[in-house]
């Protein structure tokens, strides 16, 4: 299996110097790190070349890395059901830089590329509708960033007045509390908005 | 409102009223005082009175209020209205080792046409005006259970930016199922604390 994985990174590496950066073979699985502008060129290869054949997308995701200068990950994964063999592409992004979409590579990217840049807000150029996919109509922010906090900014409540659900800002009736005592990250520095309790202290 | 006759509960007040013997109207799984105590023998008695009663009449006596209340507590129709998890204990509820519907708790369809709405599940704030929504279009009376920890007050999700604490927050809820899910005989035993709340608060006028 890792023969075939270092086979391809080889075959990326010759057919693609400009898009390839560097690649890694750890527990079995490949990881190519490609130039973000890149990215569709290295998907489309992966997807046409026949001792490749990645036609099948599995996921896109990213990371968040707040100390970095650039500050995203994106995390492409394909499968190639013919060789039976998965690879992981990953591409950094500045906060305002614009990624390129693969929606007219893979048309189910769509969907994802939508959630990528709900959760973290990183933007895709040539996307047919990149609206939010998961969070409220008139959502504000990114919850998977690790500036974002926990409780958000605000929740609903019915006005019996209004006929209809309100928006207030978060208030906790509860403090919040850690119980990890354990963790080696201690849990986050900052107080939630809404936690009076906290604030007191 | 559909009434099908579930069997005739006993209460000493009822069988007292007008000096004869008059017929309770209730539900008869109900966890009635007099019905839990009573013996067989007893069950027997009053059915046999009850049916001499009928066969020399020709009719029996009640009030309005409790043949209301019967029916209310007989045929409360719950909208299948699952957001979580909670749902498939919903489900399960209804299957035939639990069958809700021996108590006439029907699932129906339509908020129109519905007396009960079980949250079961998470209810996050993109899901709130919806929610809403749907129990203003029930007719009344309307009452809610709020069914598991994510409905009752956010649960798991408490702290989350997503989620409603508590489905009280949007619609009024008549009882709690407390339990992450709750099994299905816990939706059972507050089904029948609803029978039981409605019997207890029933007038027309809610």
């Amino acid at each position: 299996m890792s023969e075939a994985l270092a086979e391809i990174a080889v075959l990326m590496e010759a057919r693609l110097p400009e898009a390839v950066i560097s690649h890694e073979i750890a527990v079995g699985e490949l990881t190519v790190m490609v130039a973000l502008d890149k990215i569709p060129d290295a998907v489309k290869f992966l997807r046409d070349d026949p001792s490749c054949q990645f036609t099948t997308m599995i996921d896109i995701t990213g990371v968040d890395w707040p100390a970095r200068e650039q500050r995203f990950d994106l995390v492409y994964h394909f499968l190639s059901m013919r060789q039976n063999l998965r690879i992981r592409l990953k591409a950094r992004v500045r906060e305002d830089e614009i990624a390129p979409s693969i929606t007219d590579i893979h048309p189910c990217a769509d969907w994802f590329e939508r959630e990528v840049f709900d959760m973290y807000g990183v933007l895709f150029s040539g996307h047919p509708d990149l609206r939010r996919i998961l969070t409220d109509y008139g959502f504000r922010g990114h919850p998977l960033r690790k500036d974002f906090p926990t409780t958000g900014y605000v929740e609903v409540r019915y006005d019996e007045e209004a006929k209809r659900v309100v928006y207030e800002p978060v208030k906790l009736t509860q403090d919040y509390r850690q119980f990890d005592f354990m963790s080696p990250w201690e849990g986050a520095e900052y107080i939630l908005p809404g936690d009076q309790k906290a604030e007191a202290k | 409102m559909a009434v099908t006759p579930t069997g005739q509960g006993t209460e000493a007040k009822t069988a007292a009223l007008g000096g004869e013997m008059v017929p309770a109207a209730r539900a008869s799984l109900a966890p009635s005082s007099a019905l839990a105590t009573g013996a067989g023998a007893d069950k027997d008695i009053f059915a046999r009175n009850l049916s001499d009663e009928l066969a020399d009449k020709g009719f029996l006596l009640t009030t309005a209020d409790d043949v209301i209340n019967w029916a209310r507590t007989g045929s409360l129709f719950w909208m299948t209205f699952g957001l979580a998890c909670c749902a498939v204990e919903m489900m399960h509820t209804s299957m035939p080792r639990y069958d809700v519907e021996r108590f006439g708790f029907a699932p129906r369809a339509s908020p129109r046409q519905s007396d009960v709405m079980i949250v079961a599940g998470t209810l996050t704030n993109k899901m709130a005006p919806a929610l809403r929504k749907v129990y203003d279009q029930m007719p009344e009376p309307r009452y809610v259970i709020s069914m598991g920890s994510c409905a009752n007050g956010g649960g798991y999700y408490h702290y989350s930016y997503s989620v409603v604490r508590g489905c009280d927050r949007v619609v009024p809820v008549d009882i709690y199922v407390p339990g992450c899910p709750p099994t299905a005989e816990a939706l059972l035993y507050g089904i029948l604390q609803l029978q039981r709340k409605i019997r207890r608060t029933g007038v027309i006028a809610r």
